[in-house]
């Protein structure tokens, strides 16, 4: 299937997650809101948080729980969750 | 005499009060308690609040105003002196108003504190210019206005309280944690202050125990009368700046973080519960509708430390001379007061006179009238 990351028509495979796409697409992990550092997924099971996106326009989606669609709209999320867009 | 004197109690008022002892060249040991003790200091809004303050206690207005404007210089000498940081701001402060009533209502009682004052130091701020005010924010459409206060503040009230910890220690005090007072007994010279670890004496003890105080200091005929009132807080995740003035329930730390508080609970139970997330949460949507969108983070509660009036309580015993008791549930705002004026008071043997509104002697209805 394609998948937009970062604007970016990118392949994924069924079975994947929003963080397995995080890991393996160059620059496209988030940014620590305290230390600016660039962070990748880790746990791949919902509990620490470094695999946050913007899922479908949604932000602060933990990528790990999250299967695939074809047509998702990814987006990295650098520094603090920005409620008004 | 082990110390000058000692403090029961190592939270922001009891840390306060410490600091401002040692501040003043005597000696001093704090003796803290549990962890799992109560801990008012530990479950704090964080605001440095003036407005809506003792509009039935005139003296409890003016101390909080005065507390305010000593905070800036207390927090910049703390701060330089432990080499610590500890987040605090100046903007003023907003309480929101939901609808013409609640405006109206809040407009009355700043304008029942401003007459007793003979000043304003509290405005209204209708909505127009309060969206000036907040310029990164959409408002909710029931938002008609707020009532905002320029002495108002905020600050982080866990760096707060590292940092009198350690400035108390810097400055030649003893802080002994985990060692709960057992008993207080009055001496010849002054008072002898026992607990698990040891025992000490000094010429002077001040209570500052949080809800425990009263099994302290009842025993010895000095009696303060407190009650518990729950309250519980949201935290959600860091966000983007976008309150810059802090709100009586709605504030926006400097890590990004926004809190949402708080409720006011008569219950013992130290847990949170869905109903007050949900009223909070709810509340803080009609102040701004995009926070729904943020992830909760955190929900703790609190216990607040409520003398019966509302207002502090500064006590002497009149058995006892030099034993001391301070209860307040607004110990972060009054942290500067305390470090300064009240223990000048106490240690002058003046506190009766200079805050006569606030001693317990007021509770005594038979001997009042």
């Amino acid at each position: 299937m394609m998948v937009w990351v970062n604007g970016v028509e990118t392949p994924a495979w069924k079975g994947e997650t929003v963080a397995s796409v995080l890991l393996r697409v160059p620059d496209a992990g988030r940014t620590s809101p305290v230390s600016g550092n660039p962070r990748l997924p880790y746990c791949q099971m919902g509990v620490c948080f470094e695999c946050l996106a913007i899922v479908d326009g949604i932000a602060s989606t933990q990528g790990c729980l999250v299967p695939l669609r074809p047509g998702m709209r990814i987006e990295s999320q650098r520094g603090p969750r920005r409620i008004f867009r | 005499m082990d110390a000058d004197v000692v403090v029961v109690g190592a939270g922001v008022v009891g840390a306060a009060l410490a600091y401002g002892v040692v501040k003043q060249g005597k000696s001093v040991i704090v003796l803290d308690g549990e962890d799992s003790d109560m801990r008012a200091a530990r479950a704090n809004f964080g605001l440095v609040w003036v407005q809506g303050k003792g509009a039935n206690t005139p003296a409890y207005n003016l101390l909080s105003r005065q507390s305010s404007e000593l905070w800036p210089k207390f927090i910049q000498d703390l701060t330089n002196a432990v080499q610590m940081p500890v987040d605090y701001a100046r903007p003023g402060g907003l309480t929101f108003c939901l609808s013409e009533v609640e405006f109206n209502n809040r407009a009355a009682l700043i304008q029942r504190i401003d007459n007793q004052r003979g000043d304003a130091e509290t405005e209204m701020v209708e909505r127009a210019r309060l969206e000036k005010m907040l310029p990164a924010v959409r408002l909710g459409s029931e938002v008609v206005g707020a009532s905002y206060c320029r002495l108002d503040g905020h600050v982080n009230p866990l760096q707060l309280l590292a940092a009198l910890h350690r400035g108390i220690v810097t400055l030649g005090g003893t802080i002994i944690f985990r060692n709960s007072v057992e008993s207080i007994t009055p001496g010849r010279n002054g008072f002898r202050v026992s607990g698990p670890k040891g025992s000490y004496s000094a010429e002077r003890v001040i209570v500052a125990a949080g809800l425990a105080t009263p099994s302290l200091t009842n025993p010895l005929g000095l009696k303060i009368p407190l009650r518990s009132e729950r309250g519980q807080l949201l935290v959600t995740e860091r966000l983007e700046p976008i309150l810059p003035i802090p709100g009586s329930g709605l504030r926006q730390t400097a890590d990004g973080t926004v809190m949402i508080g708080a409720t006011k609970e008569d219950a013992t139970d130290r847990g949170v519960t869905v109903a007050s997330a949900r009223k909070l949460a709810l509340r803080a949507t009609r102040i701004v509708p995009a926070l729904a969108s943020a992830r909760l983070v955190r929900q703790w509660s609190g216990f607040r430390v409520m003398p019966l009036d509302g207002s502090p309580i500064y006590a002497e015993s009149q058995v006892h001379p030099g034993l001391f008791a301070v209860a307040c549930h607004s110990g972060v705002t009054l942290a500067a007061s305390h470090a300064a004026t009240v223990v000048s008071s106490m240690l002058a043997g003046r506190l009766a006179e200079d805050l006569p509104a606030f001693s317990n002697g007021r509770f005594d209805v038979q001997k009042c009238a």
